[in-house]
């Protein structure tokens, strides 16, 4: 952003301190997530910088507390790592359950949002869908009501789902399928957005050629229209996992001990003693979503060469 | 077209204005057979749990569940009556029953939303149930004189129809008065009035906030050439994309009372050791941190709308004598509009539900009314959290409509 020629001497003071003031936000934005980083790796239970670590002293650095992720709730973390060590803590290790079942969970939740959203973009581009707005509306609206709400009215639903047709089939609370319910429930909004984004850029025209061309419907949707559609797919997908993967709120109200998740343990932490063991899974977390990051944005740039959209 | 026009008919002679509207309607079932699945999915696991949980901001059958009798005993005799032997013998009969079953405790609590204190009467009143003989009058008024008190009858006449309105009255600080009529709660005993306010004036400040922060960030995206808006675009998206849990701990972090701002401000000599500034368990950590998780909801719309404002226009403006202020008050800001408006919504909408932030650093001051939802499902209040959910979903659900209406859901976007 060059600064044009004809600028007064008050505007170029105002252009470099715009400049000063957007790069403060910046830091804002960014320097509280990475500021975990280096702390993670503390040899001391503090969570600030000692003088050790700010003279690069490597004896005030240690992988203790990512230690700790793994040997946390182990049966006998003394002995030494052999094979009945590495069962013991695959088995029994706290947070190694914990990041299980947030797997799970977030793997099978995203498949449903994913399926069923999908499904449901395709219905609503057409532009014959009947009362497109409302259901619109309805499907986005979990991405809208407070969680608070979702949770609390899961939590009544799910201690008697049938009971409202006045049966009695069992609790869906405390079981890993009303997790993964709950959880495909808040990922559907963003598998809607992300892939109705993809189908606004999509030429209906392709699907007719495709038809007279001789393929039927299922040939024309895995050949055509799926390859097209898959970036967004993918990358609605991801939304999904994620907000499985960061979700706590309804997994407090309805989830039992067995379903313990990752968010979970970790809200577990801050409310009682938080302990830098938090800053090691912190990382973790933030590496992790770096990579999903760019996952998405490869997606994005790819769907939109696909589509012939010049990138922007 | 003249009258005598030939019937156009399809090649195996339907009438094509028959078969066109038979196409459609095909057409129009098949659309919807692909949105089916998702939305009987969300009919089951949004829509009916939450009109259930609604349901019960109105309906409590704590009392008229547990003491049938002394229910029927109201529906027979007209309001004013005052309690005969018949109505204190049907109450007995409900203690008895209500011991044997140990459920005094809930048709108490039942009663006690409409008239405070009476829990302990119904629970103490059980204990001693078995010993209750003829004439039930004299032995329930020498277990407890309150047993004569017109207002117990009244508020038991009340409570005894599973379906009120209650629970709306004591979420907004209201109360029945003796008569029947509806007062306001004494002063020191009003919280829902001034926590629902409490709540939207913090959203209205974060979203402020948020749009005073975005702003800057958005328009030097929107300007920037592509390739450096892209490396910078990543330091929007990465928080984004970043573990609520994780920003949220990463703050505490950074701000607790021996966190690393106060650290430096300690050592920089700005403030002295003991007086460490308290900017975490408070409203200031609640703002500060909501703001920060809050902020890309901002800047993506905002950078949407303004990466579409050909420069043109500014130029063009300047070349007429504007001064630079001028031409970003008359001409730029007024087409940012559009993304103003839908961040700000979104933000706030966002804002005024938000639960976990505030758990976490609100500390006691900064919880917003998702927080005393989640208080009262802990205490077992059920339905008057169910009467503030429904008065916080309904407020949420009038900005959703204006936000679909001035925006529309089809223009959300995410990165």
């Amino acid at each position: 952003m060059a600064l044009p020629i004809y600028a007064s001497p008050l505007e170029r003071i105002w252009h470099y301190s715009y400049l000063v003031i957007c790069t403060a936000i910046f830091v804002f934005l960014v320097a509280p997530i990475l500021v975990v980083l280096p702390l993670s790796f503390n040899i001391e239970p503090y969570f600030t910088f000692t003088p050790k670590m700010l003279a690069l002293d490597p004896a005030g650095y240690s992988l203790r507390w990512y230690d700790m992720l793994l040997t946390d709730g182990m049966l006998a973390p003394e002995v030494p790592r052999v094979g009945a060590w590495w069962s013991d803590m695959w088995q029994n290790a706290t947070w190694v359950k914990a990041a299980k079942n947030s797997l799970i969970i977030g793997f099978w939740s995203t498949i449903l949002a994913t399926v069923l959203g999908t499904l449901a973009a395709l219905g609503l581009s057409r532009p014959e869908m009947p009362y497109r707005r409302v259901i619109m509306a309805i499907l986005i609206s979990p991405m809208i009501v407070p969680i608070i709400i979702i949770a609390t009215g899961l939590f009544f639903f799910y201690s008697s789902p049938c009971g409202i047709v006045g049966l009695d089939c069992g609790r869906l609370t405390a079981t890993y399928a009303g997790v993964d319910m709950a959880h495909a429930t808040l990922g559907i909004p963003f598998v809607i957005i992300t892939v109705t984004a993809t189908l606004t850029g999509f030429d209906q025209s392709l699907i007719r050629a495709s038809a007279s061309l001789g393929a039927n419907p299922r040939t024309t949707f895995f050949k055509i229209v799926m390859p097209l559609i898959l970036p967004g797919v993918i990358s609605g997908a991801l939304f999904a996992f994620v907000t499985s993967f960061d979700e706590v709120v309804a997994v407090l109200f309805i989830a039992g001990p067995e379903q313990q998740t990752i968010p979970r343990q970790m809200w577990n932490g801050i409310r009682e003693a938080i302990s830098p063991a938090i800053l090691a899974v912190a990382t973790i977390l933030v590496i992790f979503s770096i990579l999903l990051l760019a996952t998405v944005e490869i997606l994005r740039r790819r769907s939109e060469r696909l589509r012939g959209v010049t990138p922007q | 077209m003249s009258e005598a026009a030939v019937l156009l008919t399809t090649s195996d002679g339907r009438p094509l204005k028959a078969a066109l509207a038979a196409a459609q309607a095909r057409a129009k079932r098949r659309a919807f057979w692909l949105v089916a699945p998702l939305l009987l999915f969300i009919v089951i696991t949004f829509i009916i749990p939450i009109g259930q949980m609604l349901h019960r901001s109105v309906y409590h059958d704590g009392l008229s569940a547990n003491a049938p009798l002394v229910g029927a005993w109201f529906a027979t005799n007209p309001p004013g009556t005052a309690p005969d032997e018949a109505a204190y013998a049907a109450l007995a009969e409900d203690f008895k029953a209500m011991k044997a079953n140990k459920t005094a405790g809930i048709a108490g609590t039942r009663v006690n939303y409409t008239l405070p204190e009476t829990r302990s009467l119904f629970t103490a009143t059980a204990r001693s149930a078995d010993k209750l003989a003829p004439p039930y009058k004299e032995a329930l008024l020498a277990l407890d004189e309150k047993w004569g008190s017109p207002d117990v009858w009244e508020a038991m006449r009340s409570a005894s129809s599973a379906y009120t309105a209650d629970f709306y009255l004591i979420s907004v600080d209201m109360e029945r008065a003796a008569d029947g009529s509806i007062q306001r709660v004494p002063e020191n005993t009003r919280i829902y009035v001034y926590l629902f306010v409490k709540t939207f004036l913090l959203s209205g400040l974060i979203t402020i906030a948020c749009l005073v922060l975005a702003f800057p960030v958005a328009h030097l995206l929107a300007v920037l050439p592509m390739s450096k808006a892209n490396l910078l675009m990543i330091c929007v998206l990465l928080p984004f994309w970043t573990s609520l849990l994780v920003r949220t701990t990463s703050w505490i972090v950074v701000l607790q009372g021996q966190g690393i701002v106060n650290d430096v401000l300690v050592a920089l000599g700005i403030i002295s050791e003991d007086g460490r500034l308290a900017m975490m368990y408070n409203q200031t950590g609640t703002i500060i941190v909501m703001t920060h998780v809050l902020l890309p909801f901002m800047i993506l719309p905002l950078y949407s709308v303004m990466k579409t404002i050909p420069p043109s226009y500014a130029r063009a403006a300047r070349s007429l004598g504007a001064t630079s202020w001028t031409t970003f008050r008359r001409i730029y800001l007024p087409q940012t509009l559009p993304g103003i408006g839908a961040g700000a919504l979104l933000v706030f909408i966002l804002a005024v539900g938000y639960y976990i932030t505030p758990a976490l650093v609100g500390g006691a001051d900064g919880q917003l009314i998702s927080n005393f939802i989640d208080f009262h499902m802990d205490k077992s209040n059920w339905s008057l959290a169910a009467a503030l959910s429904a008065m916080l979903l309904a407020g949420v659900l009038v900005l959703y409509w204006l936000y679909d209406r001035l925006i529309g859901i089809d223009n959300l976007k995410l990165g």
